[in-house]
């Protein structure tokens, strides 16, 4: 039987045309151009033709098979951009819903303050030495040249534990033993920061607390001196505020440093915001630790962790940093 | 202590604009707390006399008060105090005044009454700290004329200087003074009364005895006549009110400028009624009492002092109060003046036992000037001599113990190696003395005496801080060493950063309780530990050390509920107290972590510790099953790592939840981070990762209930061998077909050799062993 190609071409042409769908596409192309298709038919006929023929009509098949593939090919295309488009529109999401605020969790203000200095001094040479909140008298007051019975332990309204002997054991008032236990623990040159908790008889209000955090830092080596604190203060005050942030220092009275001074930052307005205290390690405080003060000589510095935290943030209330209000902590 | 510039001018001629001046006295070491200008301002303020005084028709805090003020008028005036009575002087801003604060004064009707001006208090003429109360002028003053000129005031500034308990000598005005011309440069000078002398002597008259020379290093006394009580000149009034004291009459007035003045307190009898006239100072007997000035009797201890008369009667605590008996009253007409150096620390104890600090035991346990008493006697005789009174010739002076001023070696090399300057020996000299201490060349060198008001300065380092001072501390060229060391953060400290970053990554919030409980919340919160006790605390509420971090983030939650923030998840790394299971020289404080999940259950919370143990590295951990104190008996387990207990995961006692009013469960994890980061950790060495096909099976095992996953997992880990990649359990499921009192444990393990592809019949060997280890060893078989 002879195949008119030109019309078979048209009708498959148009049924291809009319696959709605892939599936559809799939059976129309089986029946063009599969095992019982009329083009495979008439190729599996080309046997009986004379060759000229046989050629001739071989050549016009295939010709013919190409074409049908092709317009099956382009309809596929067309059908599966189309299934495409059906299938992600189905998917559509409207990601407004799904933002549900997830958050990490939040450092508290103190220890973000606290690791910001940790880091800056590191950055600046130091180690970062630790001890116990739970102090005996000798480090906290002996050891730092408040002798028993000195005056200048009044300066601390320092709370006793039931520990060993009556008034042996405190809540260190300070941050200071720790210097005591660095020179203890090791040799110098010692270029130490001790961040902790300390502990004061003090009824809470805006600004007291009787559980709050300082920073002191410790410089022992040799040839140290008050022009060396001096310009440590103003690195430091630099680094840690900004350009155009200044210092002074103003005598003043520790017992564990000689000479002393209260450490005033200025901002750039011109303003004074009085910081901490400090001074040249006191001769006595360097026997205590078991070091030679005509060898040796050191700085030391301290002051409130907790202020900066509120300073940093414009929190006016020390107690908010003790209340662990959520709708205060999620802030940070 | 607060300055007047007029009275320091009186010692040095120190000038300048007050705020340089403030400034100076803050380099000095005296920091300025507030200055003010007084004296000026009071333009409009007039002397008024208080004629009339009664309610406000329609309010209860203002009354009306009728006063002249010159003119014989009643001008009618609102007030909202109520310290004035009919016939007291008062200042009275006319209207149109300007207050110092920049306040103009109009008539105006307070709840329609007229005000016609307003009387002032002392804080708003700056005169004085009192805002309670309008100021009571003294009833001498004249009617209607300006204030400043009815009381002689001339424009002045007032500095409030912050003294440091190392500086005694700067708690008078001629000690600020000294600082200040030393910074100026100009001359110091202290006065030197003349006063005639008139009468018998002293010494026939009275007789002192030290009888503890450690308690009373000096004794003077010297004798008065012709005392009359009256009110102090205005001038005087005037300067002590503007130093925070109020006058009180002639002779206590002298008493306290002359205190104020020189630094020296002094104390006055009534002569004739001090038995035998003889003052003996000795310790206090036990139990002995006393009728102090105040009217209270007081019992005394050994810890006072006391001075007693010839029938050894006390009359009067050593350097706190003087007695009832022997006080000077309108009749008195010889005193006999004390002006004594007490033993500080004495001093100290006694006035803090008694309850009794004043300005003059301030001075005395901070160290007075054993050696201003000549000069201040004068004084006192002087300003006293005002109002008729004499002084009688001689003086009794008695000495105990007082602090030895060794000569003292300043170096010269040590001044500059400390100081970081570059100062000479005479120079060094030069700034010494200019503060009165006496220095004397010792070859590069300096021997330094320090003078008898400086009882802080005795060694080498106390001058080498006056020599810093006096030069500048602004003067010291700044200097930054640059550290010999390499600045780092230890293990234990990088690993506490580990654990907050854990924590904040799985969305828990960091709290900060204070760690002070309330007796018995150790035991609300289920724990069987003491804490440690404080021995003074502020308030009940704070006098317990915790021994644990739980019963801080129990009432954290607590908190949050009640103010409707519920579902909380929260941590806390802090130190816990407890007493040691040896004796040891501190109590056993440790770190830890706690977490508290709020409305969640335990599963979460071991969730948070595998995450933890995996940021730590702290992979060779196992759970047990375990019911500590105060968690949930069902539902803990005890956390070992490496087979040392480290903490403890599950949920919070219900019951102890009740307890803190925590109205959700709670799910809860505490690590001890003092043991968990001693322990091998954080070790994280390389595997190599197999290029060859992975194979993975699935085995479900009904399982009974009281074999843990853990030990199902282990099983099947030993059975795995080498070619176990992983393994999870990826579902449980309980209920039918799974049999009462079991349920199914379904693991995913995934196998891998390094060296090839496993082939199928290696895999089901594998396999095969995995069941026969599990159904072999537990009460556990194979769902089909």
């Amino acid at each position: 039987m002879e195949l008119d190609l030109e019309k078979h071409l048209a009708e498959a042409a148009a049924s291809i045309e009319d696959a709605a769908d892939l599936d559809a596409l799939s059976e129309v192309d089986t029946a063009l151009l599969g095992k019982k298709s009329a083009v495979t038919a008439a190729k599996r006929g080309l046997g009986d033709l004379e060759p000229d023929q046989r050629r001739e009509m071989g050549g016009r098949l295939n010709e013919a098979r190409a074409t049908i593939e092709g317009l099956v090919a382009s309809r596929r295309t067309e059908l599966e951009a189309a299934a495409r488009v059906v299938r992600l529109e189905a998917e559509r999401m409207d990601l407004t819903e799904a933002d549900r605020g997830r958050r990490l969790g939040h450092r508290h203000v103190v220890t973000q303050t606290w690791d910001r200095l940790e880091d800056l001094f590191v950055g600046m040479g130091y180690t970062v030495a630790e001890g116990p909140e739970i102090e005996d008298e000798w480090h906290n007051f002996g050891a730092l040249n408040f002798p028993l019975g000195h005056p200048a332990r009044d300066m601390y309204d320092t709370l006793y534990v039931d520990y060993g002997e009556p008034q042996s054991t405190l809540l260190r008032t300070h941050t200071s033993p720790v210097q005591i236990r660095v020179m203890e623990a090791g040799e110098p040159p010692f270029y130490s920061i001790m961040p902790g908790r300390v502990f004061r008889s003090d009824t809470a209000d805006a600004t007291h607390m009787p559980v709050f955090h300082q920073l002191e830092a410790l410089v022992v080596d040799r040839d140290i001196t008050f022009g060396d604190l001096a310009g440590t203060l103003e690195a430091f005050t630099t680094a840690y505020f900004g350009e155009g942030f200044t210092t002074r220092l103003r005598p003043s009275y520790f017992p564990f440093t000689e000479p002393s001074a209260e450490f005033d930052v200025q901002r750039p307005d011109g303003s004074w915001l009085e910081l901490g205290g400090c001074g040249m390690v006191h001769p006595e405080v360097l026997r205590a630790g078991g070091l030679d003060p005509e060898e040796w000589s050191g700085f030391a510095f301290g002051f409130g962790l907790d202020r900066l935290a509120l300073m940093r943030h414009g929190i006016d209330d020390l107690r908010e940093l003790f209340r662990n209000d959520h709708r205060f902590l999620s802030q940070f | 202590m607060k300055v007047l510039l007029s009275w320091l001018q009186e010692f040095a001629p120190v000038d300048g604009d007050p705020a340089d001046i403030g400034d100076q006295l803050s380099a000095l070491g005296l920091a300025i707390e507030s200055m003010s200008v007084v004296g000026e301002g009071l333009d409009g303020i007039v002397v008024a006399r208080v004629l009339e005084v009664g309610p406000h028709p329609d309010a209860d805090r203002i009354q009306l008060v009728q006063v002249d003020a010159g003119d014989g008028e009643a001008l009618q005036i609102c007030c909202g105090a109520f310290n004035m009575s009919v016939g007291d002087l008062v200042p009275l801003a006319t209207l149109g005044t300007v207050m110092p604060d920049g306040m103009e004064i109009a008539r105006r009707k307070m709840r329609g009454e007229w005000s016609n001006g307003m009387l002032c208090s002392p804080t708003e003429i700056a005169m004085g700290d009192d805002h309670d109360g309008i100021l009571l002028l003294d009833g001498s003053l004249e009617v209607g004329r300006p204030l400043a000129e009815a009381m002689g005031l001339a424009s002045d500034v007032l500095f409030d200087l912050e003294v440091n308990p190392n500086r005694p000598d700067a708690m008078s005005v001629a000690g600020v003074a000294r600082d200040l011309a030393a910074c100026q440069g100009v001359p110091f000078t202290l006065p030197s009364p003349n006063v005639a002398e008139s009468g018998s002597d002293a010494a026939e008259r009275l007789s002192v005895e030290i009888l503890d020379p450690v308690l009373c290093g000096r004794f003077v006394a010297r004798v008065l006549d012709g005392i009359t009580i009256g009110s102090s000149p205005a001038w005087m009034a005037n300067r002590l009110t503007s130093l925070g004291m109020r006058p009180i009459n002639s002779v206590v007035d002298v008493s306290n400028y002359v205190m104020l003045e020189l630094g020296q307190p002094s104390h006055t009898y009534d002569l004739d009624m001090v038995a035998g006239s003889a003052f003996r100072v000795r310790r206090a007997l036990p139990g002995e009492t006393l009728v102090t000035l105040d009217g209270v009797e007081r019992t005394l201890t050994e810890a006072d002092g006391v001075v007693a008369d010839a029938a050894d009667t006390a009359i009067g605590i050593a350097g706190v109060m003087g007695g009832a008996s022997t006080e000077i009253h309108d009749g008195t007409s010889s005193v006999a003046l004390e002006m004594a150096w007490w033993d500080p620390m004495s001093i100290a104890t006694s006035a803090r036992r008694l309850g009794l600090r004043s300005e003059a035991s301030a001075r005395f346990e901070k160290g007075a000037d054993p050696e201003v008493a000549d000069l201040a006697m004068r004084r006192f005789a002087q300003l006293l001599g005002e109002t008729g009174a004499s002084l009688a010739p001689g003086t009794v002076d008695v000495r105990g113990d007082t602090p030895v001023r060794e000569s003292i070696r300043v170096r010269t090399d040590r001044v500059n190696r400390i100081l970081g300057t570059d100062l000479s020996r005479d120079r060094i000299a030069e700034l010494l003395d200019s503060i009165e201490f006496a220095t004397r060349p010792a070859d590069d060198d300096l021997d330094v005496v320090v003078p008898s008001f400086r009882p802080d300065s005795a060694t080498e380092i106390d001058v080498i801080e006056e020599v810093a001072r006096i030069h500048g501390y602004g003067a010291i060229e700044r200097t930054t060493p640059r550290s010999t060391i390499t600045g780092s953060l230890t293990q234990r400290q990088l690993d506490r950063r580990t654990v907050r970053t854990a924590m904040i990554g799985m969305g828990l919030d960091e709290v900060m309780p204070i760690p002070f409980l309330a007796p018995g919340d150790l035991a609300r919160a289920g724990l069987k530990v003491d804490g440690i006790t404080v021995t003074n605390p502020l308030v009940a509420e704070e006098s317990v050390m915790r021994a644990s971090l739980r019963p801080g983030l129990l009432a954290t939650l607590a908190y949050n509920a009640s103010h409707r923030m519920s579902g909380l998840g929260i941590f806390e790394v802090g130190h816990v107290y407890r007493q040691p299971d040896q004796p040891q020289p501190l109590p056993d404080e440790r770190e830890y972590l706690a977490v508290a999940l709020a409305g969640r259950d335990a599963t979460d919370a071991v969730g948070v510790w595998s995450a933890l143990a995996d940021a730590l590295a702290a992979r060779d951990y196992t759970l047990v099953a375990d019911d500590p104190a105060g968690l949930h008996p069902t539902r803990t387990a005890r956390i070992d790592v490496a087979g040392v207990v480290v903490g403890h995961v599950g949920e919070v006692d219900p019951g102890v939840l009740a307890a803190f009013d925590v109205p959700e469960r709670v799910a809860w994890l505490e690590v001890d981070l003092e043991t968990l980061l001693g322990l091998p950790h954080g070790e994280k060495p390389y595997g190599s990762v197999s290029r060859y096909p992975s194979s993975d099976i699935d085995l479900a095992f009904e399982v009974d209930d009281d074999v843990p996953a853990a030990e199902v997992e282990q099983r099947l880990r030993g059975a795995a061998g080498d070619l176990l990649v992983d393994l999870s359990l990826f579902d449980v499921f309980r209920g039918a077909p799974v049999g009462e009192g079991r349920r199914s444990l379904a693991f995913t393990l995934r196998f891998q050799a390094d060296d090839r592809t496993l082939t199928d019949s290696e895999v089901s060997q594998v396999r095969q062993a995995c069941i026969d280890a599990v159904e072999g060893n537990l009460p556990a078989n194979l769902r089909a």
